[in-house]
């Protein structure tokens, strides 16, 4: 019995929105890759959503502009959806359906790998604890990123995400070794100016050679963008897993993505959860996110770092909730600091590393750093509630421990947070920061840390 | 008696196959040429609509579907401790041997593993006569806990033939002849369908505290063995390390921690840290006496579905041998989505914000199934418990969605996690002032008699502190701190001293991730008599700003990290401290 059996039909029915309808087709499974040819010759391609006797249900990636219901040809492949792999895929561009778009020829594929993945068993997994070091004091030093973990950067439209985002790009190491990142980038909906910063980054940095990037523009049909982050994680997987690589994956922007998940779910009809969005948007996004990881006996990882826009600056809002229920973590950038002119903008206390305990300490960073990064978190907060008090009452009405506090959470922004674009700071140099702020606090009051690591990293000890 | 019908349509996890007619409500039928598990839950005519199990992709129309005459069911028996399993009981390390690093489809491992030897000891003699819940036997099953193989719900009779030994799960361990002179085989293990309560003989109310080793619960918001508890609270609140702590610490003698639909990485930090961290009860490892299911949210929905069925179906199994049990779900709210998701796959008319009608009803029955009862057996009563404990994720932090809404209706134990307390790290991230626990009072003799006499008057008086706190906060907001006379200031100050040495506890802390009733009860009386002398101390005229300078304070702060052994002689101390500081 042949595997592949490849059925062509022209029964087109009906067409609406992202979807089209086939009537007559025989034994057609669900997920299977249609190719469609169009009256004009243009091929298009599309996957099969629903399956029942007689009827298959197709989501068309590239838009269902063109197709008729005459004469448009419909094949079925037979097949998933699956991509080719190869380290030849390190330096070049694809579109968000894994064509090249970088003028160069296909690449030569190793294996044809399914873009769905499979959930990892969790007693398959390694727990991540190794430091990545950004060079940023407020990721570093209070959210720390370790291999193997997800986490986002939560943004709004007009603030400095991409930016940020090529500079964890560019900084990222894992200190004590050489191995440096290979990165897999995976643009959905973003404008051709954020594409060719991202490019021109990566170039300017010679970091070109160590990138797949897939790229769906704002231009680009919506539902493309379901397939490009599986092809990016596909890819990542295969550098990770299969050629023992550190992978950093960057996919922008998430919102886009869940935007042309809730197109197709409307398009079916389907009884919609919050805001509109599909029931299993949750389900959904935890398939791309839990792809990231270690495990066990591979030497590589899968380390994200996806960005979403939060609509209206809403952390409420369904794709960043959602996101924040998923993911290990969240860094939260302010408008307000970015106002300020602060860079970057993150604002500490909503953000979070989940898995920061098991990266750092003794061996891994500094043993003060879980204190030192407690007590900056505890000072900054009381300071930043000192400032609303401020704004009520006047500082005159504070008392001197307030007043402390309120100006520790300014320098701690001026000194701390702020840094340049170029700036990478070692773990060291981002702690020494710290206890340089915190040297003007009394002792006493320097409950989150340890005795000894006060005796020992206190600037007032060192000193001596 | 199977039935085979073919696949009419797939759509997501949801199968509709034809030519089924026969096929029961909840039967588990064998769905495509791989076999993939799902449950029928829904009938039309000759039509069964089956929730899939397993990914559908691949699937077509046409392909066979077999129905296997029974409903979803866990195996029982020797084994279930210090095994991982995901939402429908296949043994996830075996997946791993068997598949490799990702979850294959259509494979099926059974639960109990049949090639480990048991030392099984018969109980019950030869000729004896039996009832359903009485031990044939017992199996030492982990260090630290005994298994009681029972016999089964439903059957009763002679024991005509009885065997010890060197046995595995699956061999006869006794043969019993019913009333009617059939004779039955009883293994070690049994089958129960896991959407179905196990059978107990009475329920009783719940008077013991489920002790945590957490200030925040045992001393403000207790739960009591059989009860059961929600941790509402949005991400980054700090939810899964509440659970992590609750399932080490809680002297329940087993744990069933459920990851419905969470991430991974947690998940395998448990499968990690469980078999290395040590018991404060027992002094062996903490998986001797646990079970951990792991269903992560990228694995099938209707297994994520089903995933807390089978977790409690195990605790009450263990119940049922006279053991307290504690189950952490993490999170219900994953488990309602997933109820959510086929719902609307059915097409089904839905309830608020998408979810299904049956909601409401489906949260009470499943917590329900929590409890202390005398259970099944005849001769002197055995005594079993049930604690629930579930997570519940509402989007946006916002308790007004249905999943948070429902479960509050049901549980007596409200811990409110606050998105505030967690963003300054105050950890547990519980706000005191909107938690509530309904045990209070049922428990109040339990604690006079265990821990102190004035334990309640202690914590009355702890709570109107913080009360009194945030009534003041609201005038400081408007004319500031130095506005207020010095009374005030120093509760101020001693409320603080509460939220930060008390009620913040630090889970990563060798000392302090697990504190004592006894140090809990001392370290409130440390603040409190500070509080008392300092009061005293401003009455005879020291002014506030000395009492606020004092060098006890920073002990007092320090307190947590003394040992819980070491305590009552710092207490000692400490008080002296407050004494001679406080008086000079």
């Amino acid at each position: 019995m042949a595997k592949i059996t490849t059925r062509e039909y022209t029964t087109v029915t009906e067409v609406a929105g992202p979807l089209m309808v086939v009537e007559g087709v025989e034994g057609v499974a669900y997920g299977e890759v249609v190719d469609i040819e169009i009256p004009t010759g243009e091929t298009k391609r599309g996957q099969v959503l629903e399956s029942r006797k007689g009827i298959a249900v197709v989501q068309v990636f590239e838009g269902t502009r063109g197709i008729d219901t005459l004469s448009t040809k419909v094949r079925f492949t037979g097949d998933i959806l699956r991509m080719p792999v190869s380290m030849d895929m390190l330096g070049r561009i694809f579109d968000g359906l894994g064509r090249p778009i970088d003028g160069a020829p296909d690449i030569i594929a190793e294996e044809y790998r399914d873009i769905a993945g499979a959930a990892i068993n969790p007693t398959a997994r390694a727990f991540p604890n190794e430091f990545i070091q950004t060079g940023i004091s407020t990721i570093d030093g209070n959210n720390t990123l370790v291999r193997g973990q997800k986490l986002p950067i939560m943004s709004g439209a007009g603030l400095p995400h991409n930016e940020l985002a090529a500079q964890i790009v560019r900084q990222s190491k894992v200190r004590g070794t050489q191995e440096p990142f290979s990165v897999v980038f995976a643009g959905m909906g973003i404008t051709h100016e954020e594409a060719s910063f991202f490019m021109r980054d990566f170039e300017r940095t010679g970091a070109l050679e160590r990138i797949v990037a897939f790229i769906n523009l704002a231009d680009d049909p919506a539902i493309e963008r379901i397939i490009t982050p599986r092809m990016a994680l596909t890819a990542a997987e295969y550098l990770a897993y299969t050629c023992d690589m550190h992978v950093l994956v960057v996919l922008t922007d998430m919102t886009n993505y869940c935007e042309a998940l809730r197109e197709i779910s409307a398009a079916r009809e389907e009884v919609p959860g919050r805001r509109g969005y599909p029931g299993y948007m949750y389900t959904d996004l935890a398939s791309n996110y839990e792809r990231a990881g270690r495990v066990r006996g591979s030497k590589g990882s899968i380390t994200q770092v996806p960005i979403l826009s939060m609509p209206d600056d809403d952390i409420t809002h369904p794709i960043p909730d959602l996101t924040g229920y998923i993911t290990e973590g969240q860094f939260v950038l302010s408008r307000e600091m970015h106002r300020r002119g602060i860079y970057p903008p993150v604002d500490i206390l909503p953000s979070l590393s989940r898995l920061m305990n098991e990266g750092i300490g003794p061996e891994r960073t500094r043993e003060d750093h879980r204190g030192v990064s407690n007590q900056l978190y505890a000072a900054y907060a009381e300071g930043r509630d000192m400032r609303d008090l401020v704004a009520v009452v006047g500082e005159e009405a504070l008392s001197a421990r307030d007043r402390r506090y309120l100006e520790f959470a300014d320098r701690f922004e001026k000194e701390y947070v702020t840094q340049g674009k170029d700036v990478d700071r070692t773990i060291e140099q981002t702690l020494d920061l710290g206890w340089n702020l915190l040297a003007d606090q009394p002792e006493g009051e320097l409950k989150r840390i340890d005795e000894k690591h006060i005796k020992k990293y206190h600037p007032k000890y060192r000193k001596a | 008696m199977s039935i085979v019908g073919s696949i009419y349509k797939i759509a997501g996890p949801l199968v509709v196959a034809e030519g089924l007619k026969g096929c029961v409500m909840f039967e588990v039928c064998k769905v495509g040429e791989m076999g993939l598990m799902g449950e029928a839950i829904r009938l039309d005519h000759d039509r069964a609509y089956i929730q899939v199990y397993e990914a559908t992709e691949g699937l077509k129309p046409g392909e066979t579907v077999e129905t296997t005459g029974a409903p979803l069911t866990a195996d029982l028996g020797p084994g279930i401790l210090r095994n991982f399993y995901d939402g429908i009981q296949r043994p996830l390390e075996r997946l791993k041997e068997a598949a490799g690093d990702y979850i294959t489809r259509g494979l099926s491992v059974p639960p109990l593993d049949p090639g480990i030897i048991w030392n099984y000891t018969a109980v019950a003699k030869e000729g004896s006569t039996v009832q359903a819940g009485d031990i044939l036997g017992t199996v030492p099953e982990t260090k630290v806990i005994t298994h009681r193989v029972l016999v089964p719900p439903g059957i009763s009779g002679k024991l005509t033939k009885v065997r010890e030994g060197k046995l595995h799960v699956t061999d006869v361990v006794a043969t019993l002849t019913k009333e009617e002179g059939k004779e039955v085989d009883l293994t070690m293990s049994q089958r129960w369908p896991v959407r179905v309560a196990r059978p107990y003989k009475k329920k009783l109310d719940p008077i013991i505290p489920l002790l945590t080793g957490q200030r925040i619960y045992d001393t403000f918001f207790p739960i009591a063995k059989g009860g059961a508890a929600a941790i509402p609270g949005g991400f980054g609140t700090g939810k899964t390390v509440s659970q992590h702590q609750l399932a080490k610490w809680a002297d329940s003698q087993v744990v069933v921690y459920v990851g419905c639909g969470e991430r991974g990485n947690e998940m395998t930090e448990v499968l990690d840290t469980f078999p290395l961290l040590d018991d404060p009860i027992t002094g062996e490892k903490l998986m001797e006496r646990s079970t951990l299911i792991a269903n992560t949210s990228n694995m099938p929905v209707a297994a994520r579905e089903a995933s807390v069925y089978t977790g409690v179906t195990l605790a009450e199994f263990y119940r049922d041998m006279g053991y307290d049990v504690a189950v952490m779900a993490d999170s219900t709210s994953r488990w309602a989505e997933a109820m959510r998701e086929v719902s609307g796959r059915l097409e089904e008319m839905p309830g608020e914000e998408g979810y299904p009608a049956y909601l409401a009803s489906r949260v009470a029955d499943y917590y329900e199934r929590g409890g202390r009862v005398i259970t099944l057996g005849s001769g002197e009563d055995r005594m079993g418990s049930v604690s629930l404990v579930g997570a519940v994720s509402p989007p946006g932090g916002d308790l007004s969605e249905p999943v948070s809404q429902n479960t509050l209706r049901v549980v007596s134990v409200f811990w409110a996690l606050d998105s505030t307390l967690a963003d300054r790290r105050h950890f547990p991230a519980i706000n005191w002032l909107r938690s509530y626990s309904l045990y209070l009072n049922v428990l109040a003799d339990w604690y006079k008699k265990n821990v102190a006499e004035d334990f309640q008057d202690v914590r009355t008086r702890m709570m109107t502190l913080l009360q009194k706190e945030s009534e003041l906060q609201e005038i400081v907001q408007l004319v500031g701190a130095d506005a207020l006379p010095e009374r005030e200031r120093l509760v101020l100050e001693v409320a603080r001293m509460l939220r930060e040495d008390f009620l913040q506890q630090n889970a990563y802390d060798e000392i302090d991730s697990y504190c004592s009733k006894e140090k809990q009860y001392m370290m409130a009386k440390t603040i409190l008599a500070f509080y008392d002398r300092a009061s005293k101390a401003m009455d005879d005229g020291l002014p506030f700003g000395k009492v606020e300078t004092i060098p006890v304070k920073d002990e007092i702060a320090r307190m947590k990290y003394v040992p819980n052994q070491e305590f009552p002689e710092r207490f000692k101390t400490l008080l002296k401290t407050i004494e001679d500081q406080l008086s000079a």
